[in-house]
């Protein structure tokens, strides 16, 4: 669906060159739910914005549903839906208007256009609201609508800029409920930018980290964190001495060297930590070490990406620095 | 899909929220009327205006100026499509360029027909003599020249859209020397020497001149190539910077 080589971007800011994107060669198969994150100012926007020719690059090749971005971006846009972080409906257009339009734009007769218009608006929950004006939604509802509109054509990609960003847990859960249940009915490829860690874990299924303009990690996010994060086990004992018994123990099960001991407490970072756990407390057991206390800590990605870059995410995403 | 489809649709949807809400359009509709009352009436008798009725004179002025100033403004709804969103989404369609281009200027093109029909309509009465065919050269050069200035007002509202304040103000530097410089309110003969040269640099005087011609129903008369060449060429800039400035648009 998405195949890039060398994919690259720079703009010229005054007098200074930024070079957004450095070579982007990513392959994403049909069907697959794919996550790029990054901080801030990473190169997700950009990279999105080649993929769906809003963007020309400044080098490399992108071939999206099929056509090259840049030698048949008509082609590509008759192919993708696009669903960027603005809101697509304007404020003062009537929402079933602005779903008619769109369809109009997409090729589809008058009448298509309003039949497709009126199923848009039943599944996505916007039927009360369809006589009003995009203006006079609430948050969660004009989201909806911005979804709406990139599905009018049934586009078999749909690319989402940060689509959850600004909504409230609630609204963010209804919205990935829509987006879940549009794969499931209908199989469509999609590819979104996130900086929620939390999104990317739990919704995607493949998560590309990018920093610097360049994607620096690519698999599922259950193997990003089993490999370059892993699960931490924290044992308490009674004594110091006891303590570096156990850990002398934990070493056994830790992969690399990665024990540490403070006082009574024991740091292990392990694979499959909910394995090892019960093996290693029965294995203090039979060698007469107690431990007081066991806790397990599986990883996060902000975990995956302070092992990649040295930097946490959250830090990036607090500075706000400009997409 | 062709064109002149492309071009309906974004018409369409440009037009549809003025009439669900025409207060706005009455007002725009009633703004020709204020200066055909208020102004028209100081002209009679002034040296450069004609012998005949004033209003041959100024009716084709009027018009002038209100494809100014309604075309130049074009560029503000765009500057809130590029605002909220909905710009980059109808980029994302296959939709034309230059029809989102030509579409977003039709609802001014067409708002200027309409008062041009008021205007004519209220000055009848009043000596205004009608040709039918000198009108309808001269409202289609309006529309030339409307879709030329619709279309640099659009470049500037992408070229402006980081801040949206700037658009207003380059707006207004350029609207008020080009309006009073084209001879639209008062004979550019009554000018001292230096304010009819500087004016013999300004595209829209010649224009100006060759509506009146057309209004007075002289299709042949000599200032009509100039002002036709002229709104041609402000019309082909127009086109030319809003496609590129479309097509750079990197948002």
């Amino acid at each position: 669906m998405i195949h890039t080589r060398g994919l690259a971007r720079r703009f010229r800011v005054r007098k200074e060159v930024v070079e957004a994107v450095r070579g982007l060669d990513i392959d994403v198969g049909e069907g697959e739910l794919v996550a790029f994150l990054g901080p801030n100012g990473a190169g997700k926007s950009t990279s999105l914005r080649m993929l769906t020719t809003l963007l020309p690059p400044t080098a490399g090749t992108a071939v999206v549903a099929g056509c090259d971005v840049v030698a048949d971006p008509a082609g590509t846009r008759r192919r993708i839906g696009y669903i960027g972080q603005g809101h697509g409906a304007g404020e003062q257009f009537v929402v079933r208007d602005e779903l008619i339009t769109q369809g109009r734009c997409y090729g589809m007769s008058g009448a298509e256009s309003r039949t497709r218009a009126a199923e848009l608006l039943d599944s996505l929950d916007l039927a009360e609201q369809a006589g009003r004006t995009a203006g006079t939604l609430s948050g969660g509802q004009r989201r909806r609508l911005d979804i709406a509109l990139g599905l009018v054509h049934r586009p078999r990609l749909l690319f989402l800029d940060e689509p959850s960003t600004g909504l409230d847990p609630q609204n963010r859960a209804n919205l990935w409920r829509h987006i879940l249940r549009l794969r499931a009915e209908s199989g469509t490829t999609i590819f979104l930018t996130t900086h929620y860690l939390e999104e990317a874990d739990s919704m995607a299924e493949r998560v590309m980290v990018i920093d610097h303009g360049r994607v620096i990690a690519d698999d599922t996010p259950q193997q990003l964190k089993a490999d370059l994060a892993g699960d931490v086990i924290t044992l308490t004992t009674g004594t110091g001495p006891e303590a570096a018994r156990a850990g002398g123990v934990a070493e056994r099960f830790a992969s690399g060297p990665a024990v540490t001991v403070e006082g009574t407490t024991v740091r292990a970072r392990v694979r499959q930590g909910d394995a090892v756990l019960p093996e290693l407390l029965r294995t203090l057991d039979g060698e007469g070490v107690k431990a007081l206390t066991a806790d397990l800590r599986r990883p996060t990605l902000d975990d995956v990406f302070l092992n990649l870059t040295g930097r946490s995410l959250r830090e990036g995403d607090a500075e706000g620095a400009a997409a | 899909m062709n064109l002149v489809t492309a071009t309906g649709i974004v018409f369409a949807r440009q037009v549809r929220p003025e009439l669900r809400s025409p207060l706005g359009l009455v007002l725009t509709m009633m703004e020709p009327l204020v200066f055909l009352v208020f102004f028209g009436p100081l002209l009679a008798g002034l040296p450069g205006v004609g012998a005949g009725s004033p209003w041959q004179w100024f009716v084709p002025g009027i018009l002038v100026m209100l494809a100014l100033f309604g075309a130049s403004g074009a560029g503000y709804t765009m500057i809130t499509e590029l605002a909220t969103g909905s710009f980059e989404r109808m980029m994302v369609t296959p939709l034309n360029r230059a029809a989102i281009m030509i579409g977003h200027t039709m609802k001014h093109i067409l708002i200027l027909l309409a008062q041009a029909a008021l205007i004519v309509l209220v000055v009848m009465p009043f000596g205004f003599r009608l040709h039918p065919a000198g009108v309808a050269a001269g409202l289609l050069l309006l529309v030339t020249l409307g879709v030329g200035l619709g279309s640099l007002s659009l470049a500037l509202a992408i070229a402006a859209r980081r801040q949206p304040a700037l658009f207003w103000s380059v707006q207004q530097f350029a609207l008020f020397p080009l309006l009073l410089l084209s001879g639209v309110l008062l004979p550019m003969e009554n000018a001292p020497s230096w304010l009819a040269v500087a004016a013999q640099f300004n595209p829209l005087r010649y224009v100006v001149e060759a509506t009146r011609s057309l209004f007075a129903g002289d299709l042949l008369h000599p200032s009509v190539p100039p002002g036709l060449l002229a709104a041609a060429a402000i019309a082909a800039l127009g086109v030319v910077l809003g496609t590129l400035a479309m097509r750079r648009a990197s948002l």
